[in-house]
């Protein structure tokens, strides 16, 4: 019993931190250790890995592009089109999916259209919008505006939904207007739900970003074939028979989704400070 | 020191006593078919400047009850009035203190407490100052910059309750407010609450299904049979105030009274526990008995 006793009290004891508890560490082990997989892979010519470009060859076909002043256009003409595309499905979803969300009358006359196209993927509007706009820019911008605005909907409707029902009647109770419960109830409440609507929304983009892009067959491209966008960029490689220049353009999108949630998930923590602490 | 007990004067003398009545009220829910009626011709007052508990098994229809008497539903039939004039809506001369904290989480205790004045277009200096008091009251000036989440349970309550008495309410209603806390949070929330109550004399109305709590914090104990939600039994607390924990379990009075009002809320959770279900019935049945047996 007294062994028990001595052995409940010791203080445990831990030497040092290990260097491995750090999660930046970790990252760049899991991603060291893909890297080298992916390459030995390549080299041994396994199956299906051995068609990919090894990393060294992309890598070889990568540092003369950051020179290029055209690949770095296609990292703003990208950005720009999903930054607009994505800023038109929040300015338009946001206050829609409020209104379907407050309103019984108009959710009953505008839900059956938003489900019947909500299903209808980005992909298969890109003929369609290169006939309904008069320019090429404004077909991109609406294929990356309907990749988002349906996920950001849903989310301010399910957000707007599940608000506790009694926090509209402690506030009717303590004498707060429609007006007044609209915008300081309503609103913050579902301020968590716009934020993880628009995280999952602008991952989408990106998704969508090849797609649109191919509408765009280069215009607007000056400089270099690299000038298009980064959906453009893969393609016309893929035309150009330039396989690892196809896996940069790919990188390159990864890097760029990974930065626009890492914004949209900082925003969001900056507008909603009470979700954050514990 | 000397401002505190102003504002605690101006809180003890702003507060207008008030009754309410509950007359002859049924509420049910359903359609026509498969109607079930929750309270049926529910009859009692809530007497001015009193802390009436109301207990009784749990789904009884208390809660349908404080929906009723807070004006979030109508009932069917009856009338519910306080101080003769009739309930039309949610108002705040009747402020209704949650099951669950229903904080608002995207505010600090601060905003929180300052809701009713800013809703109504009074966030004066002297609302401001009340705030400041009340929270101080309560014990948390010094997290007014903290977000309910960040607030222990029966910090939460304690918010909440500076939340509602800034508006001045005519009449608290207190539904089942400290369920869910630990014991030893919600035997002093008890002291702290009764205290608060002794200092006010606020009308107050008290749901429950803790029969300590009931004895510990009631002037009038309203007993309730189970569904419809009708008053069983009234009993009237006369154990002094203050109460303290330690002289209500040394208090024969409070044990007697005890045993009397287990003994009716035995029965009408037997009653309840045996709705439906002929094995139940014959046990509670023999049971009876039993007990009459001796």
């Amino acid at each position: 019993m007294s062994a028990a006793l001595a052995s409940v009290a010791q203080p445990r004891i831990r030497p040092r931190k290990s260097i491995f508890r750090n999660p930046l560490v970790r990252a760049v082990i899991s991603i060291c250790t893909f890297l080298v997989l992916w390459e030995l892979g390549s080299r041994m010519k396994l199956p299906w890995v051995g068609d990919v470009p090894a990393p060294t060859v992309v890598m070889k076909a990568w540092v003369p592009l950051l020179s290029d002043p055209g690949y770095w256009y296609s990292w703003y003409q990208s950005s720009r089109r999903v930054f607009t595309g994505f800023l038109a499905a929040m300015v338009i979803g946001i206050p829609f999916g409020l209104a379907m969300a407050t309103s019984r009358v108009f959710r009953d006359i505008t839900f059956p259209v938003f489900e019947i196209l909500r299903p209808v993927p980005p992909l298969a509007w890109v003929p369609a919008a290169i006939i309904f706009w008069p320019t090429q820019e404004l077909s991109i911008g609406f294929v990356i505006f309907l990749g988002a605005i349906f996920t950001i909907m849903l989310n301010v409707i399910g957000g707007a939904r599940s608000i506790d029902l009694r926090f509209f009647q402690a506030a009717r109770s303590m004498g707060s207007s429609n007006w007044d419960i609209f915008r300081r109830v309503v609103l913050p409440a579902v301020l968590p739900s716009i934020v993880v609507g628009c995280e999952v929304g602008i991952g989408i983009t990106w998704n969508v970003v090849v797609a649109a892009e191919m509408i765009s067959g280069g215009g607007g491209a000056i400089q270099s074939s690299a000038g298009g966008g980064l959906g453009f960029f893969i393609w016309s490689s893929y035309i150009g028979g330039s396989y690892p220049q196809i896996v940069v353009g790919m990188i390159s999108i990864g890097i760029a989704g990974y930065i626009s949630s890492a914004i949209i998930r900082w925003l969001g923590r900056v507008i909603t400070p009470w979700a954050r602490v514990r | 020191m000397s401002a505190s007990s102003r504002h605690a004067k101006e809180l003890g003398a702003a507060i207008r006593p008030s009754e309410m009545q509950i007359n002859g009220v049924s509420k049910g829910y359903g359609d026509a078919r498969f109607r079930t009626e929750v309270v049926r011709d529910c009859t009692f007052t809530i007497e001015r400047s009193k802390l009436t508990v109301m207990i009784g098994p749990s789904g009884c229809g208390k809660s349908t009850l404080i929906r009723l008497l807070a004006g979030f539903e109508k009932p069917d039939r009856g009338s519910i009035t306080l101080n003769g004039t009739p309930v039309t809506g949610p108002a705040r001369d009747r402020l209704v203190l949650f099951q669950e904290s229903a904080l608002f989480p995207w505010m600090n205790t601060w905003d929180n407490t300052m809701y009713g004045p800013r809703a109504r277009g009074e966030a004066t200096a002297e609302n401001r100052d009340m705030a400041e008091f009340l929270l101080n009251k309560v014990g948390l000036s010094q997290f007014r910059r903290k977000y309910p989440s960040q607030l222990s349970g029966g910090m939460q309550r304690r918010a909440e309750l500076a939340r509602a008495m800034i508006n001045n309410p005519a009449v608290m209603i207190l539904d089942e407010p400290f369920r869910g806390l630990d014991a030893m949070t919600k035997e002093l929330m008890w002291e702290y609450y009764s205290r608060l109550f002794e200092e006010t004399r606020r009308t107050n109305f008290f749901v429950t299904t803790d029969i300590d709590e009931a004895i510990f914090l009631a002037d009038r104990l309203l007993i309730m049979s189970n569904i419809p939600c009708q008053v069983r039994a009234v009993l009237d607390i006369d154990i002094p105030r203050p109460r303290t924990l330690i002289s209500m379990v040394e208090n024969d009075r409070a044990n007697e009274i005890k045993m009397n009002a287990l003994s009716i809320l035995h029965e009408e959770a037997m009653k309840s526990f045996s709705r439906g279900s002929k094995a139940a019935a014959d046990f509670v049945d023999a049971y009876s008995k039993r007990v009459a047996k001796g």
